[in-house]
């Protein structure tokens, strides 16, 4: 037996060896909470980095460009975020999530913000432990249907086929739709963005119907063919798409809040990322509150002052946000306009 | 020896050969008409698809989008590989920054590097066997655990009791790093095979991960495309394969009962249920039940995931061969009184894997593949890397092009998997063929 000891010696240290180098990476990082203030914001200072998380997915809201950047509006969402938090949008993490681990990510502190084109609805809000801070795009279920089938609104689609992605709430909206209307429909239930516009486009479904800035987008990148499709008028849901925080961190929650309202009053006084340095020697009170150059508006929060400065050099004001990653969509503003041009995004005064 | 004669002229060489098999009757001469006439015509038109009407590169305006009308109009008719030119990049390495991305292109020439050297047979042999080099390895690996040690404990009193530990971290880091490094001098001395493995895959790691010898650490979120593929897959069955070794060996035991209804409830557990669901609770469960502040990475419990999954798959491959090998093997082995780690190591595990060659690479390759369902998980692989860009408006409609590309990254790693294994077959199996 002695021949056994020896093999078995070595075979057991060298899988030991092995085994150690798997576990050598120590994956489990303690984070250690110092209980001042925003736990979120505190962690995310160590840390020198804000966990945003977006889709990585949608064309206009986040996707990766041939560089490798992730561009979008719920992208910039993440940097505006990040520059009043940390003074510097460059230290954002973009994580990609999914529609099924979005919520778990945010729950468990893997993300700080979730940013992710997120309908906001009172069943997501009572019952994950996660709120809504601020909504970034008011869109609604459309159809998407071609100019040859004479169809001018929804309620000419009597018994239509319907091409839908399985598992959204589009195809709910559309149900609720068609039964409060007491009519029928064939959906046509196809998982790929890619097969269920040939689909639509080889006439395998009278309609195509989904988040109306997602029918623009295609209807867009059609080029010249765009003419031949036709949105309908019909906005069928209403889809707010928000930015989530996790519930109790009020500091955090007020953080992610007035990010938008300083961009919203930047756009409303005309401030922009090119001239916001011209405003320095400005009379007017809310420009010089909005800049840190007077009041302790910054300090409120738990911020340097100059928060709302850093988030406009970094992004743009609001108008500028939607003009750099929507307007080249093919999507007009409508709703998502500020106040002042007829639209919903309306911030309260910063005094 | 005599001289063997030749066959009659006429009989042999590429003529008579395809006036026997293709010309032989009017109906197998019709039939190769008709399909050297359907071939010519799908070559044909796929060469005018590809290459003649294709366009390769479009315009792009001033603000860097691209015009792809020609390639709109030219849909159809020819292929508008202007894609991929425009995405190859994204596609393989995914949002790794943009200027960092020779160090998963490195990583990738790594990984095939490292697969081709295990195809040559000098690399298996054995190196020097001597107790100073077992030594050294011993010594590596007894700090790496000494550092793995101090961290399991401060990671619990920090969780357990939010206290900090008076340890020297940095010493014991640096002490890791050593570690590491004595550990693959000593398996390269030991086992150049072994050596050659662990040291690929940790230069590997390095380069993925930076943060040492001046590399800018990059998060795992900015991993994408090609190297998690190969990451996934590799690591995956270099883990799995010796788990499932042991497990197929213990669901055989006679004598330890409880370690083989261990394995079979571990085995039967896995298989019955879809990888994507074992992915899916690893992604969504696991972090709700760990305590708040605690994040373990998420290609890491992707990773596990596939090894589980792939162990299991493996052990019943494994046991296939144990089983095809007649009785007498195990009951001469004993006879010679060798131990049962001897006899399971010299004589029952080097016939029963290469009875199993076949359906252990067919799990190989299929695993390779279903790596790319670590998308479910927010982890993009190269398939997923592909649709992400396709889409950008602009390119959405070309998806043709992507996937024959991505096909074809896919089909030089399996092509190239199953043609080792039937060079394996061979090499290994010559005694039969006697």
């Amino acid at each position: 037996m002695v021949g056994f000891g020896r093999w078995s010696a070595k075979t057991v240290a060298l899988a030991g060896m092995v085994a150690a180098w798997a576990v050598g990476g120590s994956a489990l990082t303690p984070a250690r909470a110092d209980g001042t203030g925003s736990a979120t914001l505190d962690a995310a200072i160590k840390r020198g980095l804000v966990q945003c998380g977006v889709s990585g997915q949608v064309p206009g809201f986040s996707l990766p460009d041939s560089q490798g950047v992730m561009r979008g509006l719920d992208a910039d969402t993440c940097r505006a975020i990040t520059a009043a938090a940390l003074g510097d949008a460059n230290k954002v993490k973009f994580v990609p999530t999914t529609a099924q681990n979005r919520f778990t990510a945010l729950q468990s502190g893997e993300i700080d913000v979730l940013s992710r084109s997120t309908t906001w609805t009172l069943g997501r809000e009572g019952n994950l432990g996660l709120e809504f801070a601020w909504v970034n795009y008011y869109d609604g279920t459309g159809f998407l249907v071609k100019k040859s089938s004479g169809v001018k609104a929804a309620k000419d689609m009597d018994g239509a086929t319907i091409c839908v992605q399985p598992g959204t709430s589009t195809e709910l909206a559309i149900q609720d739709y068609y039964r409060l209307h007491n009519m029928k429909f064939t959906p046509i239930l196809i998982q790929e963005l890619s097969e269920i516009q040939a689909a639509f486009l080889s006439g395998r479904c009278d309609a195509y119907s989904t988040d109306a800035s997602a029918l623009a987008t295609f209807r867009f990148s059609q080029g010249p063919k765009a003419a031949d499709l036709v949105l309908l008028p019909d906005i069928i849901s209403k889809e707010p798409l928000g930015v989530m925080v996790r519930k109790g961190d009020d500091k955090w929650f007020d953080l992610v809040r007035w990010t938008f309202a300083a961009m919203i009053i930047a756009e409303e006084k005309g401030i922009t990322q090119a001239n916001i340095d011209t405003f320095a020697d400005s009379k007017d009170p809310d420009i010089r509150r909005l800049l840190g150059l007077e009041g302790d508006m910054g300090k409120a929060l738990g911020l340097d002052n100059r928060f709302a400065y850093n988030v406009i050099k970094a992004v743009g004001n609001l108008g500028e946000m939607w003009d750099r990653n929507i307007t080249p969509m093919g999507v007009p503003r409508g709703i998502n306009n500020i106040w002042t041009h007829g639209g919903l995004q309306y911030a309260p005064p910063m005094r | 020896m005599s001289d063997r004669t030749q066959p009659p002229a006429g009989l042999v060489g590429p003529i008579p050969w395809l006036r026997k098999n293709l010309f032989g009757s009017w109906i197998s001469t019709a039939i190769t008409l008709l399909l050297i006439y359907l071939i010519a015509k799908i070559v044909i038109a796929l060469f005018a698809w590809g290459v003649v009407n294709a366009i390769w590169r479009v315009p792009y305006n001033q603000n860097g989008i691209a015009q792809t009308a020609i390639c709109q109009d030219a849909k159809g008719l020819g292929a508008c590989w202007a894609v991929i030119g425009d995405k190859y990049r994204l596609i393989l390495f995914g949002r790794f920054p943009y200027d960092e991305q020779w160090r998963p292109a490195i990583v990738v020439v790594l990984f095939v590097a490292l697969f081709v050297l295990s195809t040559i047979k000098a690399v298996w042999r054995k190196g020097i066997v001597s107790p100073a080099v077992r030594y050294i390895a011993l010594a590596g690996a007894g700090l790496i655990l000494l550092d793995n040690l101090a961290g399991l404990l401060e990671t619990i009193a920090a969780v357990g009791f939010g206290q900090h530990l008076p340890l020297p971290f940095d010493l014991l880091a640096i002490l890791n790093t050593v570690g590491k490094c004595l550990l693959i001098a000593g398996l390269l001395l030991l086992w150049p095979a072994i050596g050659v493995w662990v040291g690929t895959l940790a230069l590997i790691l390095v380069l993925m991960f930076g943060g040492i010898l001046g590399l800018a650490p990059v998060a795992v979120d900015y991993w994408g495309g090609l190297p998690i593929t190969l990451i996934l897959a590799t690591f995956g069955l270099a883990f799995a394969f010796p788990i499932a070794v042991l497990v197929a060996l213990g669901r055989r035991s006679t004598q330890l009962p409880a370690v083989k209804m261990l394995c079979v409830v571990y085995v039967e557990l896995i298989r019955g249920v879809p990888l994507i669901s074992v992915l899916f609770m690893a992604s969504v469960m696991f972090p709700l039940f760990m305590p708040p502040g605690i994040n373990v990475d998420k290609l890491l419990r992707a990773q596990i995931a596939v090894i589980l999954f792939a162990a299991a798959y493996l052990a019943e491959v494994v046991r296939g061969g144990l089983q095809a090998l007649p009785k007498g093997q195990t009951e001469a082995a004993d006879a010679m009184g060798l131990s049962y780690w001897q006899k399971t190591a010299f004589i029952i595990l080097p016939q029963a894997l290469r009875l199993v060659i076949p359906p252990l690479v067919n799990t190989f390759i299929g695993f390779f593949k279903d790596t790319s369902l670590v998308l479910i998980i927010g982890l993009f692989d190269l398939l997923t890397m592909g649709k992400i860009a396709l889409s950008d408006p602009p390119w959405q409609s070309f998806s043709t092009e992507v996937y024959i590309t991505l096909a074809a990254i896919y089909i030089v790693f399996c092509y190239g998997m199953s043609r080792y294994s039937r060079g394996l077959e061979q090499e290994l199996n010559k005694a039969r063929g006697r």
